[in-house]
């Protein structure tokens, strides 16, 4: 899935389509600039891990991405991003962008909602009503999070009352409710136990098929184990992206990256 | 990779940014929210245009700054010569939300610490229930329990001529804002996240220690809040006060002294004035000072609130 771009890793392979196109940007907060010249392309239907350590603008990409610049009067993008071709900053209706990405933040949040009414929730905003539908929905979404068998006794009880780990669980199925196409985890096993990160992960494995997926994470192996190519974000902006593989295989351009993969710092 | 698109153009997919009919409804419900929001603005420059326009006769003409201020002397019918000094006036509003608020301040956040932090279940409901409804009696009513029961047992107990003083008043406003107070700032201590209480019990904290150094410093400017608003109902009370402060005017020098009120003066006189005289228009004036200090009041409040959110 990933052979053809081992030439020169931040260009687009011309067999895969380009998700999400990264030109120049730009984030800051105030006068304070936190992310600046960074480009790279996301293709489709691969997994994209972004590692640094804190305050190298993981999250905020993840939130120009989505708009969510809107949110807070002081965050400024510059430069481009593109999701299928389109430029983000140029789209009128942010409802339908948000529609087709799912987010998930490293603090899980349970809507004070049903466990089914957390999952349903999106494909009801999406003018889905019909029961059986939702079932379906509802159910694979969360086999697929990994929660299903916890809590399919009781999917009426307040999704809020969930244990962190479930929380989070909750908060990845109701990701994945919408079936987006592109998917950002930020940190998400930060609350989660190591042997239910790994069955999520197993789920990341088999979602590529269908989705392509951002990975912010703080765990340098996790971005190995699933990630196809890896990008370091390091104070304010992207060192490198390459193979993930060869981030850990020395195959790196920057030393930086060498030391922080290896643990050296960070 | 089986989905993969056959060229670039064919990358460009813009089928989400689609004008579609969930967004025209987002967009005409936030005409029509922002359509009540300007609404309320414009109520309230509207109510101060008229009121500033009844007033501006007077504020023109008869209007002495230091007379209006600084003079204890409200004759507005004065046959030999009209003097409109709302100092009294002044002391008695301010005497009775002072003490107002003496008495109101220890109830309202003691009922809310016991209600937000030791009772629980139906004691809590109960409780929660009864101050709702102590909040809901009008204030004739209050006004009437001043005159008809504070008044005999002010004069029995303090064994003094008149029992409508700032002392009944005073009472009687207390008891007015307290309920209202009390959920307010039982509303601010709910909103101190469990996790503050449960760090601080971890480290071994007291029941008593935990409201002291961590829910009340973290819920402070919600009970300012309370206090302040309060304070404004106080200034803004007219029916209680009428009946209660014995409506004379006075510069108060003990809390037996009989005071009027700002607003008691307008509701008791501006029925009996001809419209257009000095006597009306200085009313609307004394309407225009409440309206310059509730809004001082309220900006405060509003201030303070916003500190909440930022903190």
């Amino acid at each position: 899935m990933v052979g053809p771009e081992a030439g020169n890793p931040a260009a687009a392979p011309m067999e895969s389509a380009v998700k999400l196109g990264v030109r120049d940007l730009q984030i800051s907060y105030g006068r304070e600039t936190i992310l600046d010249d960074v480009s790279f392309d996301i293709h489709e239907h691969e997994i994209f891990g972004i590692i640094g350590p804190a305050n190298a603008g993981k999250t905020s990409f993840l939130k120009a991405v989505n708009r969510m610049d809107m949110f807070n009067p002081e965050m400024t993008v510059g430069g481009s991003i593109t999701f299928n071709n389109v430029a983000v900053d140029k789209i009128r209706n942010v409802y339908g962008l948000r529609r087709r990405i799912g987010v998930v933040f490293p603090l899980p949040v349970g809507l004070p909602l049903s466990i089914y009414d957390n999952v349903a929730l999106a494909p009801r905003l999406g003018g889905q009503k019909n029961r059986a539908e939702l079932d379906i929905i509802v159910e694979r979404c969360l086999t697929r999070a990994a929660l299903w068998d916890e809590v399919k006794d009781r999917l009426n009880s307040l999704g809020s009352m969930l244990s962190g780990g479930q929380q989070q669980r909750l908060t990845i199925a109701r990701a994945l409710s919408q079936d987006p196409e592109l998917l950002m985890l930020d940190e998400f096993s930060i609350a989660v136990d190591p042997v239910t990160t790994m069955r999520i992960e197993d789920v990341l494995k088999e979602l590529r098929s269908e989705v392509t997926i951002i990975l912010v994470t703080n765990l340098v192996q996790q971005a190995r184990r699933l990630a196809d190519r890896t990008a370091f974000f390091l104070e304010g902006g992207c060192v490198e992206v390459g193979l993930t593989e060869d981030l850990f295989t020395g195959e790196v351009k920057d030393q930086r990256t060498r030391d922080y993969v290896e643990g050296r710092f960070g | 990779m089986e989905r993969q698109s056959t060229g670039a153009v064919a990358g460009v997919d813009s089928s989400f940014d689609q004008l579609n009919r969930d967004w025209y409804i987002d967009k005409a419900v936030q005409i029509l929210v922002f359509l009540g929001g300007i609404s309320a603005i414009v109520f309230i420059i509207g109510i101060f245009i008229f009121i500033s326009k009844e007033g501006f006769g007077f504020l023109v003409g008869d209007f002495n700054f230091r007379e209006f201020f600084f003079s204890p002397n409200w004759r507005p019918t004065s046959e030999s010569r009209e003097t409109f000094g709302i100092l009294a006036l002044i002391a008695g509003t301010a005497s009775v939300t002072g003490l107002a608020m003496l008495i109101a301040i220890p109830f309202s956040l003691g009922a809310a610490i016991f209600i937000a932090e030791f009772a629980s279940g139906k004691t809590r409901e109960f409780l929660k229930v009864t101050v709702e409804l102590l909040a809901a009696i009008p204030s004739v009513v209050w006004g009437f329990i001043g005159l008809a029961i504070m008044n005999p047992v002010i004069i029995q107990t303090f064994d003094v001529p008149v029992g409508l003083n700032v002392l009944n008043a005073g009472v009687i406003l207390g008891l007015m804002a307290a309920p209202i107070m009390t959920s307010i700032a039982e509303d601010a201590l709910k909103a101190v996240p469990d996790r503050y209480r449960e760090a601080a019990e971890a480290m071994g904290a007291t029941r008593w220690q935990v409201i002291y150094k961590v829910v009340l410093p973290a819920a402070k400017n919600g009970l300012l809040g309370a206090v302040l608003l309060g304070v404004g109902r106080g200034f803004g009370e007219t029916m209680a006060v009428l009946m209660a402060t014995g409506h004379s005017i006075n510069i108060p020098t003990s809390v037996f002294d009989s005071v009027r009120a700002l607003t008691a003066t307008i509701a008791a006189e501006l029925g009996e004035t001809a419209a257009g005289s000095s006597h009306y228009q200085a009313l609307f004036t004394i309407g225009i000072f409440l309206f310059v200090i509730t809004f001082i009041i309220n900006l405060a409040a509003d201030l303070i609130v916003r500190g909440i959110r930022k903190g």
